[in-house]
C-alpha cells in the first residue's frame, strides 16, 4: 500500500475519522461505512490534514456524514479552505424536507384494493369527462360554444386523408390474414369459394372497425394526448381558460367531432380493402374474381355493415375521449406528456375490447 | 388607505398543492393604478399567487376580492365578466401553439369585441408594434425566439386595453434593451389607460424603475414578510432578506 492510498481511520477514544492519502483515486473508502460501528447523532471530528488531493465526491461524503449525524455537529480539521467553502456553500439552504407522501399500501390486499378504487376512479372520471364533451359538443353543434371551423378542419385532416396510408396497409393484410386462416379448412371441403364470405363477414362486422380503432388509438388518441398535455405544461390551456373561451368547446370538442366523424369513412374504405385482399389469397386458390364478387352478393348483408358502423362511432367517441382526458388531466413537465400518451393508448385499448365484446353480445341476444 | 380604491383585495389566503401548503395568510391590496410587484426566490409560490388572483388555482382557504365582488365564491360566468378586462402573460409564454402570432393576439379581439376584421388587423398590427414585432403576424410561435415569444404574448395581453396587467417574469430572459423597452411600455400602457398592474420579477432594475408598491414572499416561513414600495424597503425594510433581495446581496459576497 502506497503512502497515497485514500484512507479513512476511525479513532474510537476521540470520536475522531482521520482521512490521509489521495483521494482523487478511482475508489475511496465509504466514509458511512467508517463510521457505522459507532452510534450516530454524536459529534463528529474528522481530521482532514493527511488528505493530499480531493474532488466533489469527497465533500459530497462529508455533507452526506453532516446529515446523518445531524443535529451533532461535524467537525473539519485541516480543511483547505475551498473544501470548507464548497461545504458551506451546500449548507447555506437547509435540506428539503418533502411533507410525509401517504404511503403506499406495502400489503397485498390493500395494494389490489387501491388498484381496484384507481380503476373505479379512472371509469367515473372517464364517465364525467364524457358527459362534459357531450354538453359541449351539442353545444357547439348548435353553434353556441367557442369551437372554431378552423381547429376542426384541421383536426379532421389530421383524423382522415392523413390517416388513409397506414390503414390501407393494415386492412389488406387483416383481409388476407382472414382469407388464409379460412381457407385452410375450406379447402379440405372443397368449399373454397366460401372465403368470401368469411372475409367480407369478418371485415365488415368485426375487423375493419375494430383494427381502424386500434390503429387510430395509437396515432390519433396518442396525438391528441401528447398535443393536450404539452399546451397544459405550455401554460396554453390557462391561457385559453383566462381568455373566457372553454378549453373543452375550445380543444376537446373540434378533436372529438373530427374523429367521429372520420372513423365511419375510414371503416368502410378499411372494410373495401379488407374484401380486396381476401379476393388476392382466394384468387391464389382458384377462386376467380368474378367468382369472388358474385359469392360476396350473396354473403354480404346490411346488418353486418350498419353494425360496423355503429362499431365504429362507438370506438371513435371511445378514443377521442380518452386521448383528450389523459391530455387534459395530464402535469405540467416533459415526463408528463409521455405519461398522458401511453395512458391514452392503453385506456383506449382497454375500451376498445370491452365496448367491441359488449356490442357483439348485445347483437347476439338482438339476433342480428 | 381608503377600501374603495382597493382593485383587488387578497384576505388570508392559503395556497397549497393537495396538502402541501406554498404560504398562509396573504393579506393585502392592491390600488387602481399600482405597478404592484410579487417578489420572492425561486419556487416561494409566486407564480401560483398569480394563477390564484387569475381563478386558475382555488385558494385551500381566505379569499380574493375583486371590487367589492367576491371572486372566489363567483360563478364562471361572472369570473369571465372580470376576465374580459384583463391581459395576462404567463411564465412559459402561453401563447396557443398552433395558431400564428395575428391568430393569437387577435384572439381576445374575437373572443370579446365586435370589431370588424379589418380592425382587428390593423389593432394586431399596432400591438405588435408596439413590442417590436410588427411584420411576423404570420409566424408560429414555434419559429420565434423565447423573448420573442414573451413579447408576442405581452401583445396579446394588451389587445383589448384591459384594466389589469398580470405578467409573470415578462422580461425574463430579454436582453437589456428589450427589458428597458418592456419597462418603458408598461409605464406607457400604464399612464395612457390607467391601468393596474401586477407582477411577477427579479428583475431589480425594472423593479425600481417602475414598481410603486410590492410584496415578499419568503418560501422557508411560507408568509409575506414585507411590504411597500420596493425603493423604499430597499434601504428600510425591517427584513434582512428583503434588503439582500433587493441589493442582490448575499452573505458569500460580504
Ligand atoms: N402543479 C403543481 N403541483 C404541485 N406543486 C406545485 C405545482 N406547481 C408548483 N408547485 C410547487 O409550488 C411551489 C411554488 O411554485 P411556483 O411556480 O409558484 O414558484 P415561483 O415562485 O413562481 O418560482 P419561480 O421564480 O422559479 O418561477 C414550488 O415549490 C413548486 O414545487
Ligand atoms: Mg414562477
Amino acid at each position: 500500500m502506497t503512502a497515497d492510498t485514500p484512507q479513512a481511520v476511525l479513532q474510537a477514544p476521540q470520536q475522531s475519522l482521520v482521512l490521509s492519502g489521495d483521494w482523487r483515486a478511482a475508489t475511496v473508502p465509504d466514509l458511512a461505512r467508517a463510521i457505522a460501528p459507532y452510534p450516530s447523532s454524536q459529534p463528529l471530528t474528522v481530521d482532514l490534514n493527511g488528505v493530499s488531493a480531493w474532488d466533489s465526491r469527497l465533500t459530497a461524503q462529508l455533507l452526506g456524514l453532516e446529515r446523518r449525524i445531524a443535529p451533532a455537529t461535524l467537525d473539519l480539521i485541516g480543511a483547505e479552505d475551498d473544501q470548507r467553502k464548497l461545504l458551506e456553500l451546500a449548507r447555506s439552504v437547509p435540506l428539503h424536507v418533502p411533507p410525509q407522501q401517504t404511503r403506499r399500501a406495502v400489503l397485498n390486499l390493500d395494494g389490489l384494493r387501491a388498484s381496484l378504487a384507481q380503476l373505479g376512479d379512472g371509469l367515473l372520471d372517464s364517465l364525467a369527462f364524457l358527459g362534459a364533451v357531450l354538453t359541449a359538443s351539442a353545444k357547439s353543434l348548435a353553434g353556441r360554444g367557442g369551437m372554431r371551423q378552423r381547429e376542426l378542419m384541421s383536426a379532421c385532416y389530421l383524423a382522415g386523408p392523413n390517416a388513409l396510408g397506414i390503414i390501407t396497409l393494415t386492412s389488406v393484410l387483416v383481409g388476407m390474414i382472414l382469407a388464409y386462416l379460412g381457407a385452410a379448412q375450406l379447402q379440405q371441403f372443397g368449399a373454397a369459394i366460401y372465403v368470401a364470405d368469411l372475409v367480407a363477414v369478418g371485415m365488415l362486422r368485426e375487423m375493419g372497425a375494430l383494427m381502424t380503432a386500434v390503429v387510430m388509438a395509437g396515432r390519433t388518441g396518442a396525438a391528441y394526448a401528447a398535443q393536450l398535455s404539452t399546451m397544459q405544461g405550455n401554460e396554453e390551456i390557462d391561457a385559453i381558460r383566462t381568455l373566457g373561451i372553454n378549453p373543452m368547446e375550445f380543444l376537446v370538442v373540434p378533436r372529438v367531432l373530427a374523429l367521429v366523424a372520420m372513423m365511419p369513412l375510414l371503416v368502410i374504405f378499411a372494410d373495401a380493402l379488407g374484401i380486396f385482399g381476401g379476393a388476392i389469397v382466394a384468387g391464389g386458390m382458384g377462386v376467380t374474381p368474378l367468382q369472388y364478387m358474385s359469392q360476396l352478393n350473396s354473403a354480404v348483408s346490411t346488418d353486418h355493415f350498419v353494425i360496423g358502423l355503429i362499431k365504429a362511432f362507438v370506438f371513435a367517441v371511445l378514443i377521442a375521449t380518452a386521448g383528450c382526458r389523459a391530455g387534459m388531466n395530464a402535469g405540467r413537465n416533459s415526463a408528463a406528456v409521455g405519461r398522458a400518451t401511453t395512458d391514452a393508448v392503453v385506456t383506449s385499448v382497454i375500451y376498445l375490447i370491452v365496448a367491441d365484446a359488449a356490442i357483439n353480445i348485445l347483437c347476439q341476444q338482438l339476433g342480428y | 388607505m381608503s377600501v374603495g380604491d382597493a382593485v383587488i383585495s387578497v384576505k388570508d389566503m392559503t395556497m397549497a398543492y393537495g396538502r402541501r401548503v406554498i404560504q398562509r395568510d396573504l393579506t393585502f391590496e392592491v390600488q387602481r393604478g399600482d405597478i404592484f410587484v410579487i417578489m420572492g426566490g425561486s419556487g416561494c409560490g409566486k407564480s401560483s399567487l398569480l394563477k390564484h388572483l387569475l381563478g386558475l388555482l382555488s385558494p385551500a382557504s381566505g379569499d380574493i376580492y375583486y371590487g367589492e365582488q367576491s371572486f372566489t365564491r363567483a360563478s364562471t360566468l361572472e369570473r369571465d365578466r372580470l376576465r374580459q378586462r384583463w391581459g395576462i402573460t404567463y411564465q412559459s409564454g402561453g401563447l396557443i401553439s398552433a395558431m400564428t402570432l395575428a391568430q393569437n393576439v387577435a384572439l381576445p379581439l374575437e373572443q370579446y369585441s365586435d370589431f370588424d376584421a379589418r380592425t382587428i388587423r390593423d389593432i394586431v398590427a399596432l400591438k405588435l408594434a408596439l413590442v417590436g414585432l410588427d411584420g411576423y403576424q404570420t409566424y408560429m410561435p414555434s419559429e420565434i425566439s423565447g423573448g420573442m415569444r414573451k413579447r408576442a404574448a405581452l401583445a396579446r395581453a394588451i389587445a383589448l386595453d384591459p384594466d389589469i396587467l398580470f405578467f409573470d417574469e415578462p422580461s425574463a430572459g430579454l436582453d437589456p434593451i428589450s427589458s428597458r423597452r418592456l419597462d418603458d411600455l408598461i409605464l406607457q400602457i400604464k399612464e395612457s389607460t390607467g391601468a393596474t398592474v401586477v407582477m411577477v420579477t427579479h428583475e431589480l432594475p425594472s423593479i425600481f424603475a417602475i414598481a410603486n408598491n410590492s410584496i415578499y414572499l419568503d418560501a422557508g416561513t411560507q408568509r409575506l414578510i414585507d411590504r411597500g414600495n420596493p425603493a423604499w424597503l430597499r434601504e428600510h425594510s425591517e427584513n434582512a432578506v428583503v434588503r439582500q433581495f433587493l441589493n442582490r446581496a448575499g452573505d458569500a459576497h460580504e
